[in-house]
């Protein structure tokens, strides 16, 4: 078949002009377009999952050769108090801080959703936690829960709320757990407020018209109208807020570091501690992977139930 | 929500509302600012109020902290990593966004997919094998080693947020100008990419501030004092033996945030929009 005159055909191509015309055929152009973020994902980010795969069923240790051992690692974890307790950890760090921010964040949705003064510096303020480097702003709790000059406490003593010196916020088990609890939710707080907002003011008005024609006083109208309809924008933010506190690393290093005695460990703080601090890489891997049942569930439910529409 | 005039008792109750919510939110920043500015005798003074300086405010914590530390050099490593990843982001993202809304082609779904999985894995997830990665490329303790593995986060939320913005310029605006005898690139280049100017932005913005950020990727592969960023930085070398180190600590803490706080100021909307659009797009 004649190469020249189709457009755009997959001839090979011959000069800079056919380079031009293959371009603007969508099965030449697309795989182009895709390619460096493809790249880069496989290299960057499948590769490394595999080699955590790996990882995790040798016994791979800093500067020494590995063997493929099995599931050794996760029956060595399973016998070991430190993992057992964070396992634990993790789950009552994520259910509580989700949950408080899933409540405070609907009421501050619902404070924001109504005609304010000074709206935008209002939501300006609000969002801030979010945007200032998790790090550094957790530095600031550190110094906040500082066991000697605590302004939580002095605050507190001066209201009448704690009886003076007050609690070791950071020394001990249940107080730091609080602690790291109340910085995640801090934290994450903006993103359930904002976010909600956004699915509040998508509410068209008129069913609250006509709920409050059918003699549906302010509390009725939020169950049986708001509540329903922001379900789905709430189960969204829920699955996204679940990964991303689960995975926890920033707040609890800073902190505590996983103490007083490994009460406040996550699997991203131990896995650190395990496989880079004392070198057990297979171990550290191992941990790091209980994070992925988690990742799983997320996006299986996502890409069932909430993405539906778009692929 | 009928529009009518409320009372101004109920609007003054609403606004009660949200105080403490404004407290919590706050609270933290003013007291780090307070605390950067004290004195180190009134800092350490169990008597004095906390929430207030009695004593004069005091810029020491930032002059010793500018002279004495390698502060400057971790800011200028924040900004080189920063602004190269944001730049590699925000490209290879366009590329791939337009691709996914735009151009039919083979596996196009798949790889839709596996964009919004890897925007969903966690950074903890996968520091430790990329740790040996990054060895491997001779990029360990070395800030290069950031830019190139920053993008692994940046790109899917760059792309997904991306693909929202196109879907949303017409088609018809596109075909018109190849009808016209442009090509598709230059169709992208000179009618699409225009019109998504405020995608672009936001995509600019949350790739600066989550790359401004970060920390478990810089805290594993960077050590040195001359690679770090400033949030390793200053978490890791201003915490010394000796335990009155708070005043330079916070005073650094706040240093390093100023970038993001500026730009947070003056693009308050986009980071409104862009936080909801990566959510719910």
């Amino acid at each position: 078949m004649a190469i020249s005159g189709v457009r755009g055909g997959p001839a090979a191509p011959r000069s800079g002009l056919r380079v031009r015309e293959l371009l603007d055929h969508e099965r030449f152009l697309g795989p182009a377009f895709v390619t460096p973020a493809l790249l880069l994902i496989t290299l960057l980010v499948a590769y490394p999952f595999c080699m955590a795969i790996y990882f995790a069923l040798s016994n791979s240790f800093i500067g020494r050769p590995s063997h493929f051992i099995g599931l050794q690692n996760f029956v060595t974890l399973w016998e070991s108090d430190s993992f057992r307790q964070t396992f634990q950890n993790a789950f009552v760090f994520t259910g509580a801080a989700v949950a408080i921010k899933l409540v405070l964040g609907t009421t501050l949705a619902l404070l924001l959703n109504q005609q304010l003064w000074f709206n935008r510096l209002i939501r300006g303020a609000v969002l801030l936690p979010w945007v200032i480097p998790t790090a550094l702003s957790t530095l600031g709790w550190w110094w906040m829960f500082n066991s000697l000059y605590s302004v939580v406490n002095w605050s507190g003593i001066a209201l009448g709320l704690m009886d003076p010196p007050g609690p070791n916020w950071l020394g001990q088990k249940y107080y730091a757990m609080t602690a790291v609890i109340a910085v995640n939710t801090w934290r994450g707080l903006p993103f359930f407020a904002i976010t909600i907002l956004a699915g509040l003011v998508s509410i068209p008005r008129e069913l609250y018209e006509a709920a409050e024609a059918d003699g549906a006083g302010p509390v009725a109208r939020f169950w049986h109208v708001t509540l329903p309809l922001l379900k789905p924008v709430m189960a969204i933010v829920v699955l996204f807020s679940t990964i991303f506190t689960f995975s926890d690393f920033n707040i609890v290093f800073v902190l505590t570091n996983g103490g007083p005695i490994n009460s406040t460990h996550l699997f991203a703080t131990l896995t650190r501690q395990i496989g880079l601090e004392s070198g057990q890489i297979g171990q550290g891997a191992a941990i790091s992977l209980y994070l992925f049942p988690v990742l799983v569930f997320v996006v299986w439910v996502q890409l069932k139930f909430v993405r539906r529409q778009v692929y | 929500m009928a529009v009518k005039r409320r009372p101004l008792r109920t609007k003054i109750l609403l606004h009660l509302g949200l105080v403490p919510f404004l407290i919590f939110a706050l609270f933290p920043f003013y007291h780090m600012t307070l605390t950067s500015l004290k004195t180190d005798r009134e800092l350490y003074d169990r008597a004095a109020v906390p929430l207030l300086i009695r004593q004069g405010p005091t810029i020491e914590h930032y002059q010793k902290l500018v002279r004495d530390t390698g502060f400057l050099t971790w800011i200028k490593n924040s900004l080189v990593v920063t602004l190269l990843a944001t730049t590699l982001s925000v490209v290879i993202g366009t590329v791939a966004a337009y691709a996914l809304a735009r151009l039919r082609f083979f596996g196009v779904n798949s790889f839709g997919t596996g964009i919004f999985v890897t925007y969903l894995v966690p950074t903890s997830l996968l520091f430790l094998p990329l740790a040996q990665v990054v060895n491997w490329l001779g990029l360990a303790d070395s800030k290069w080693s950031l830019v190139v593995t920053y993008p692994t986060f940046l790109v899917p939320f760059c792309t997904w947020l991306l693909m929202g913005y196109f879907r949303t310029v017409p088609k018809e605006v596109e075909e018109c100008a190849m009808v016209d005898g442009a090509t598709r690139v230059q169709a992208l280049l000179r009618i699409v990419l225009p019109l998504a100017v405020p995608g672009l932005v936001c995509a600019a913005l949350f790739a600066f501030t989550l790359s401004w950020n970060e920390f478990i990727y810089a805290l594993t592969f960077t050590s040195s004092s001359e690679e770090i960023t400033a949030s390793v930085g200053v978490t890791m070398e201003l915490v010394r033996g000796d335990i009155y180190f708070w005043g330079g600590l916070m005073a650094g803490a706040v240093l390093s945030s100023v970038p993001i706080v500026i730009l947070y100021i003056f693009f308050l909307d986009y980071y409104v929009s862009g936080l909801t659009a990566g959510a719910l797009k």
